[in-house]
């Protein structure tokens, strides 16, 4: 066993402990750690409550550290457990529910605690402040049942909850005692400029109202101002400042002043305690933002960890407001006094503004609205305390004469602070891309991603990591460095294609072997894509390999997060019949589905099924699979048309129906969706479809390459036909050119783009063989498809593999 | 008190179909059974250590390696160990065949969960 270990208490389970905490364990710090936190939650991200209360995070989203990184750390951890004495003399921790826990050094980071107004009637129901999940889960279980609210102070804070409730669906009115909104962070023409902005989006604004006393019984009705005037509100929120929590370091005899105070090393008057987060004093200044803390953190986990460090000496704090749409940006100094030199531009038909402010030509402050490109490099400068030259004044008010577009980019990301998050789906940062590249000699976008996690998820970062990797690398970037379709292989798809089909290869085993795969089964990505090349080759006689599909096909259901699954029948063309909505219906209430939910593709989720019972659904639905997990065609959506529509000149819903019972079942490439329109005013969205298909007086107008999704393309003309026959034909031969020439996971957007509209018009459009040739081979492959729930339910021995849970 | 390890029965060899995994219930816990394509066993607990979770019985099997179905982790079904550029660590339990049937042992403090 490992030597006795010194003994460190955290107390207070937020972000700048515990952010400590990661440090000293980078730094391997040799402790046996407990930490201690009020809160019934594992360290999550406080600040991301605006984007729990605005409905774009979940709580689940926001964890930091689960348990089982506690666990894994060796950590121990007591949640809802509230710290209410340090004992100097016997060196013990004391606890609300009776425990004593002994500490050699202990680090008090308590945070803050939302400031109440001490005016009659704030401890009324219905009257919260904005610091923790239980206040989140507050204001959205008000927003349920109440319309309207106010919220207390026009800070960060009070915007950002107030911006939550408008999108929640509430009437909400920001009551501010001054006339400027976040008055400590911008000048009165941003401030401005934020409050038209806000206005615009919905909020409501009270300025220059001191609140004397909420009205109401047990629940508040509505405010009273000074003026004597009043404000109707079912729900009130209070943000008008934070009180650091020093309550506990107070009982301890620690020094307090209006926060705990602390030398530059963190070190409280007590021996052996720390202090760090909101809840610290420095230098006569508490912070309300992260940035500083974790500048404390950081300083106070090298010393612990016996790394020599400079001390803390401040930081420079910067500003920016979480809300969609509205970009404001402070740091340093703001309010202009005779000793600043201004520079200043306010754009009033692009609403923006930015203001530099010098002090005998020293940047020490800045204020962007509307445009924040320059954020990161502005507060670079003034942390710096940078001297104005003519070229910062260039680059930073955007007057440089050269370099165009690109160069433009490459500053940007020049300029971009270490720290600066690139993907925001799984928190790489800057400095992590550049290190990959510089210390293990990356060059291409994929190796960063095996070695970050950087693009791996939604991959919207993708471009920012390309201007990254290009502005490390210089010229030795190459966009098209030769790549496999995974790291298991150095061929491309082609390479793979034609290989197979010249070999005569029969299974993925045998295609991994034979072209010397560097893992020999391959992995996640190229497994289930050598499948589908296998069947696109061989519909008639590849047998499809279960054990490569991705887990949504493999079941032929979606799996969601929490393990159930969603299933989905099919409903051609959107359209169903009462018949079949009743037996939805009564399936669904037998088993016990937590959501029907009707689809973007018109047609109904049964979410929340059991595993287990997903047979028995498929079962008794008797319906055909939808699909709706499948790199196959997902939906025909369609129009009324000419059956009941009086614009429709062309039966859309006949149509779509025909052609969803047509292609169904058929692998694919990926996803595929389609949609039918009776008349040029498109009501089913022809254009975000893999083919859209416009009716018009004399035939039909069709569409290809559009997508709605994390990539929204519009779909290219690409033809008109005048008979159905030959619009039956164009959509099998555009559906086969794809399968058979489609990367694996490439929607038609991509291929579109990458083939060229016009190449694909000429091999189909071009010559009437080829496209008769392609719509046959279509057919074959078409011929060989079967319904893969009827097939389940007749193959016993893997129903119950996949599906059924024994008991031992 | 019950204080040693226990050992359960968890289905015969051909129960389970190579790389496909399949979820038994021992006592309270919830494992995923893997068959290898090489024949070898393997049981992990039917959680995945991504923070957020979820079920690894449907991952795709590659050798050894497991990978998760919603997340996409690599696992080494050996030791349980998630595969750079992840951290983390699965719970793995030793599985064996012994006279066609697949059995697995659960230290007593899981066995008693
Ligand atoms: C809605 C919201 C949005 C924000 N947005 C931003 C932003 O955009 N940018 C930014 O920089 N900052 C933002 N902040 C501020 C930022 O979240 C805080 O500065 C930061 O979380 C403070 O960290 P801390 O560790 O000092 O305190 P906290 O994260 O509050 O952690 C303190 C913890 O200690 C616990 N505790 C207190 N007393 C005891 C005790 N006696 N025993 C045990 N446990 C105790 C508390 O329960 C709490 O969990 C935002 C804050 C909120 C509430
Ligand atoms: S697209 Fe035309 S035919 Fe179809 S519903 Fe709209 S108006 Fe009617
Ligand atoms: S932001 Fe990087 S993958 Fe989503």
């Amino acid at each position: 066993m490992a030597a006795e270990r010194e003994k460190l208490v955290l107390i207070g389970n937020g972000m700048a402990g515990v952010g400590t905490i990661e440090q000293i364990l980078k730094l391997g710090g040799a402790y046996d750690i407990t930490v201690f936190g009020s809160e019934p939650h594992p360290n999550y991200n406080r600040i991301m409550l605006s984007y729990v209360l605005e409905g774009s995070k979940t709580i689940e989203d926001i964890i930091l550290n689960d348990l089982g990184w506690y666990e894994d750390n060796h950590i121990t951890l007591h949640t809802g457990t509230t710290v209410t004495r340090i004992a100097e003399q016997n060196k013990l921790i004391l606890t609300d529910n009776g425990l004593a826990v002994p500490y050699d050094k202990a680090i008090i980071s308590t945070g803050s605690n939302s400031f109440i107004l001490p005016v009659p009637g704030s401890t009324k129901d219905g009257v919260v402040g904005f610091r923790d999940i239980a206040d989140c889960d507050a204001m959205l279980a008000a927003a349920k049942q109440y319309r309207t609210a106010a919220v207390i102070g026009g800070g960060l804070l009070g915007l950002e909850a107030a911006k939550g409730l408008v999108n929640l669906g509430m009437d909400v009115t920001v009551v501010h005692l001054l006339e400027d909104l976040m008055e400590r962070q911008l000048d009165r023409t941003a401030s401005s400029m934020l409050q038209a902005e806000l206005t615009r989006q919905g909020v409501k604004f009270a300025m220059g109202k001191q609140t004397v006393e909420l009205t109401g019984e047990e629940r508040v009705t509505g405010l009273r101002f000074s003026d004597g005037s009043e404000l109707p509100a079912e729900f009130v929120v209070m943000a008008v400042g934070i009180k650091p929590n020093v309550q506990l370091a107070k009982d301890s005899g620690i020094t307090v002043n209006r926060g705990i105070v602390v030398d530059d090393y963190m070190q409280t008057s007590m021996t052996d305690v720390y202090s760090v987060g909101e809840c610290t004093e420095h230098r006569g200044t508490c912070y309300g933002l992260v940035a500083p803390l974790f500048e404390q953190g950081m300083v106070l986990a090298k010393h612990l960890s016996g790394v020599q460090t400079p001390g803390y000496e401040g930081s420079v704090v910067a500003t920016k407001l979480k809300i969609s749409g509205v970009d404001v940006f402070s740091a340093g100094e703001f309010t202009e006094t005779p000793e600043h030199t201004v520079i200043s531009a306010k754009d009033e038909w692009k609403r923006t503004y930015k203001k530099i402010l010098l002090k005998d030509n020293v940047i020490v402050g800045a204020v962007l609205f509307g445009d924040v490109t320059e954020s990161a490099n502005l507060q670079k400068l003034v942390k710096n305390s940078t001297e104005m030259t003519n070229e910062i004044y260039d680059e930073v008010m955007g007057t440089s004469c050269c370099g165009g577009g690109g160069a433009k980019k490459g500053m940007s990301v020049e300029a971009m602070a270490d720290e600066e998050i690139v993907c925001g789906c799984n928190g790489v940062t800057k400095k992590a891309i550049v290190d990959a590249v510089t210390e293990n000699g990356f060059t291409t976008v994929d190796e960063i991603k095996a070695c970050t996690g950087a693009t791996r998820s939604c991959g919207g970062c993708k471009p920012v990591v390309e201007q990254i990797l290009q502005f490390v690398l210089g010229d030795s970037f190459q966009q098209s460095a030769k790549q496999g379709i995974c790291s298991c292989t150095p061929l491309s798809r082609d390479e793979i294609v034609a290989e197979i089909t010249a070999k005569g290869l029969k299974t993925t085993k045998e295609v991994m072997h034979v072209l010397d795969w560097k893992q020999a089964e391959g992995c996640s990505k190229c497994r289930p894509a050598v499948n589908y090349y296998l069947g696109m080759i061989y519909p008639d006689t590849h047998e499809d390999e279960k054990e490569s599909r991705f887990v949504n096909e493999r079941m032929s259901a979606n799996i969601q997060k929490d393990g159930t699954y969603t299933v989905i029948p099919r409903m051609y063309g959107g359209v169903t019949t009462p018949e079949d909505l009743k037996r939805i219906a009564d399936v669904s209430l037998k088993y016990d589905v937590k959501v029907v939910k009707v689809t973007g593709g018109q047609r109904l989720d049964l979410i929340g099924v059991k595993k287990e019972d997903v047979p028995k659904v498929w079962e008794e639905l008797d319906m055909p699979s939808g699909y709706g997990y499948a790199k196959s065609l997902r939906t025909v959506k369609t129009c009324v048309g000419s059956q009941f529509c009086r614009f429709g000149t062309q039966d859309s819903m006949g149509m779509g129906a025909m052609l969803e019972r047509k292609y169904e079942r058929l692998d694919m490439p990926a996803k595929f969706k389609m949609a039918v329109n009776g008349c040029p005013r498109n009501c089913a969205e022809s254009c975000t479809k893999d083919i859209g298909i416009v009716g018009n007086d004399g035939g039909w107008e069709v569409f290809i390459g559009g997508n709605g999704g994390i990539k929204p393309r519009i779909a290219d003309a690409f033809c008109k036909v005048k008979t159905d026959e030959e619009l039956v034909e164009v959509c099998s031969a555009v559906i086969q050119y794809y399968r058979e020439t489609g990367n694996y996971l490439e929607r038609t957007s991509e291929w579109v783009e990458r083939m060229g509209l016009e190449h694909i018009q000429t091999v189909i459009m071009g010559s009437d063989d080829n496209r008769k040739e392609l719509a046959a081979r279509i057919d074959f492959a078409l011929a060989q498809v079967s319904d893969p729930w009827k097939k389940m339910l007749d193959d016993k021995n893997t129903r119950t593999a996949l599906f059924e849970q024994t008991q031992v | 008190m019950e204080r040693s390890n226990r050992e359960y029965t968890v289905g015969a060899v051909e129960d389970f179909m190579p790389q496909i995994g399949r979820v038994v219930n021992a006592g309270e816990v919830e494992l995923a059974i893997f068959r290898t394509s090489a024949g070898a066993f393997y049981a992990i607990k039917n959680h995945s250590p991504h923070p957020k979770g979820g079920p690894l019985a449907e991952g795709i099997v590659s050798g050894y390696y497991l990978y998760d179905p919603l997340h996409d982790w690599k696992i080494d079904l050996r030791t349980g160990e998630v595969q750079a550029p992840d951290q983390g660590q699965a719970e793995v339990y030793p599985a064996a065949v012994d006279g066609g049937v697949v059995k697995v042992t659960l230290p007593a403090a899981v066995a008693r969960l």
